[in-house]
């Protein structure tokens, strides 16, 4: 395959610094191409959600180095950074971490006004659509504690979609939530793969939601111990 | 609105009994201060004004900077003279009239002649010392507010009756002479003069209207014992700032001694610029605990919203934005209190004013408080940088948090 990944990790490792130092990960050797549906589960401490912010540029390897596009961001400056993030890459997080003093469109709305592409008007429409395909249209002048968690998580969904970034990184997007929202959430990322054509990086300790992702990445003290495609070693 | 400025507002608003005490120190801050400075300005241009006013913007007397060098000094150059007396001259200014005149022709504003003369004043038995200025009252209007200052007659009054003299309201109060009574000057020279009181004058200045007494010029020279004498010609300038270039103009023009009304009070002038330093020190001070509120507030806010930034910089807001919305918070605290502290000092300054209040070097009986825009944006501008800098320290701190730390505590 040539195509250059989205994102790619070359034996990236994160330690601690501390008196006594913690390896989080090590030696990770990793490519995320588009289109992806990728699964990453593990024991708690094995590295999962570690991993995922360094994918996400959200923190540094100690050593190795994170690629995006084929471009490595080690190095990077960090406005250059922060605009990956805010073009390349969309975060849901376990707790949906939406601003509490805005309303859902504005929250929707709020990585979009960081890029200022869009007129106003532009972005409202968008972020009207984003949160009506998500089932929320009629809740988007509500403050985030009018909502349910499972609504909320969407809202965070359409939140990480809002500036239309090819990848979205989620780390246990369900885990706060119960089984009829958690099903919903799985169902809006899986249509972003496999609808929209989105790459949806999901850390996640839910094994059997693991088993219906396209990929299965499993880590076990910060090194990546099965590597499976749709049941296939890698 | 920008982004930056409504996540700003946002913070602000939500807190609205933090924001309102971070607010109100800045407000007393700049309240305080503008009363400060108001009342230290108004009580130096009150009483700059009333020296000007009452007192010749320049001065010049018949004597001259250092006493005349021996004959034999100037003669020889190698001649050095110890313990001779120096040459006595006859008193007063060479042609008065043809200096006046030569004066005026350039001079901005106008020039009176004088006879001073130290003399004590006799009546009921007090003795008091007192500085007696013969004037021509014709003049005196162009050259001092003296006319305006009179009380009880006009000025002419002194033309009405032979020895006639005007005296300041409180050397009248303290010997007991009214209008009409009989007083005696004495000199050192040893003349001696009745004179009838025909009027007062209240120039505002304790120290006149204690020991000056105005007469004709024909009366002063009476008592100097010295027919024609002038020694001393006042001199009101139209910029009475200018006094100082002025007067080192005129004595280098005549040689006389010429001493502008700065120079005169030097040392009341020095005492403004002391005056100056400690009200600005108190003035800083003041800011500087209004600007701790700022910073806690602000250090408050972004400690509280450690997640919210951890979230807007995983979203990709750069280090820039997330620092900008602290400082614009800084700044917002810093308008609002600059604002409130504008209300609340002229409000200050109308209270400070209506207080009746005895000043026991000048007789003004409220407080002179100087109501200057300045003052307004001095005081506005420290507090406005002040609140900056002191939001700045905690919104780079915010700015630089690290997202991972913040996201893996609040999971």
């Amino acid at each position: 395959m040539s195509e250059t990944p989205l994102i790619e990790a070359r034996n990236v490792t994160r330690i601690l610094p501390g008196i006594v130092p913690t390896t989080l990960v090590q030696n990770v050797d990793l490519a995320i191409r588009k289109n992806e549906f990728v699964a990453i589960t593990g024991p708690s401490g094995s590295g999962k959600s570690s991993l995922l912010y360094l994918l996400g540029l959200l923190d540094f390897p100690t050593s190795g180095e994170v690629l995006i596009e084929g471009q490595a961001t080690t190095h990077m400056p960090e406005e250059d950074r922060a605009f990956a993030r805010l073009t390349m890459l969309g975060f849901v997080f376990q707790f949906h971490f939406l601003l509490p003093e805005f309303t859902v469109l504005e929250n929707v709305m709020l990585p979009m006004r960081a890029l200022g592409k869009l007129s106003k008007a532009q972005m409202r429409t968008r972020g009207g659509d984003l949160l009506g395909s998500f089932g929320l249209g009629e809740h988007i002048h509500k403050r985030p504690d009018q909502l349910s968690g499972g609504q909320r998580q969407r809202v965070a969904v359409a939140r990480a979609l809002a500036n239309e970034p090819p990848v979205i990184l989620a780390d246990e997007p369900t885990g706060s939530l119960d089984s009829k929202a958690s099903e919903q959430v799985f169902e809006v990322l899986r249509d972003l793969v496999h609808v929209e054509g989105k790459t949806v990086v999901a850390v996640t300790h839910d094994l059997a939601m693991a088993e219906r992702m396209d990929r299965h990445i499993e880590l076990l003290d910060g090194r990546v111990r099965i590597d499976e495609q749709h049941g296939v070693r890698q | 609105m920008n982004l930056i400025l409504e996540i700003a507002w946002t913070h602000v608003r939500a807190r609205v009994r933090q924001t309102g005490f971070a607010v109100a120190g800045v407000a007393t801050g700049v309240g305080f201060s503008i009363m400060m400075a108001a009342l230290m300005q108004g009580s130096q241009d009150d009483f700059t004004n009333r020296l000007v006013n009452t007192l010749p913007n320049v001065t010049v007397t018949d004597e001259r900077r250092s006493p005349p060098p021996q004959p034999a000094a100037t003669t020889y150059d190698a001649a050095e003279i110890h313990g001779l007396t120096p040459e006595a001259r006859r008193r007063g200014i060479k042609n008065p009239l043809a200096t006046m005149a030569a004066l005026e022709a350039w001079l901005p504003g106008a020039v009176g002649p004088s006879v001073k003369v130290q003399a004590i004043i006799r009546y009921a038995n007090h003795d008091i010392a007192t500085n007696v200025i013969g004037i021509d009252p014709r003049r005196e209007a162009m050259v001092s507010d003296l006319p305006k200052q009179m009380r009880g007659a006009t000025l002419t009054a002194l033309y009405r009756a032979t020895n006639a003299i005007v005296i300041g309201d409180r050397l009248s109060e303290k010997i007991g002479a009214r209008i009409g009574a009989n007083i005696t000057l004495q000199t050192s020279e040893g003349a001696r003069l009745n004179a009838q009181v025909v009027g007062y004058f209240h120039s505002g200045v304790r120290q006149l209207d204690e020991s000056t007494a105005y007469v004709l010029t024909k009366t002063g020279q009476i008592l100097s014992k010295q027919t024609g004498l002038i020694n001393e010609l006042r001199v009101r300038l139209t910029a009475p700032m200018s006094s100082r270039e002025i007067a080192a103009r005129i004595e280098n023009d005549t040689g006389y001694k010429s001493v502008s009304w700065q120079e005169a009070n030097e040392d009341l002038i020095s005492t403004f610029i002391i005056r100056n330093i400690i009200m600005y020190t108190v003035v800083g001070a003041i800011l500087l605990v209004a600007s701790f509120g700022t910073y806690n507030i602000i250090s408050t806010i972004t400690h509280e919203k450690a997640r919210d930034i951890a979230i807007m910089k995983s979203l990709g807001l750069s280090e820039y934005t997330v620092r900008s919305i602290f400082v614009i918070e800084a700044m917002i605290i810093g308008v609002a209190g600059a604002l409130a502290g504008f209300v609340l000092g002229y409000v200050l300054c109308l209270a400070l004013g209506s207080v009746e209040i005895k000043n026991p070097f000048l007789d003004a009986d409220r407080l002179p408080l100087a109501y200057a825009y300045t003052h307004y944006l001095m005081a506005g501008a420290v507090a406005l940088v002040s609140s900056v800098v002191a939001g700045y320290q905690p919104a780079r701190k915010a700015a630089r948090l690290h997202p991972v730390e913040i996201i893996r505590g609040a999971t």
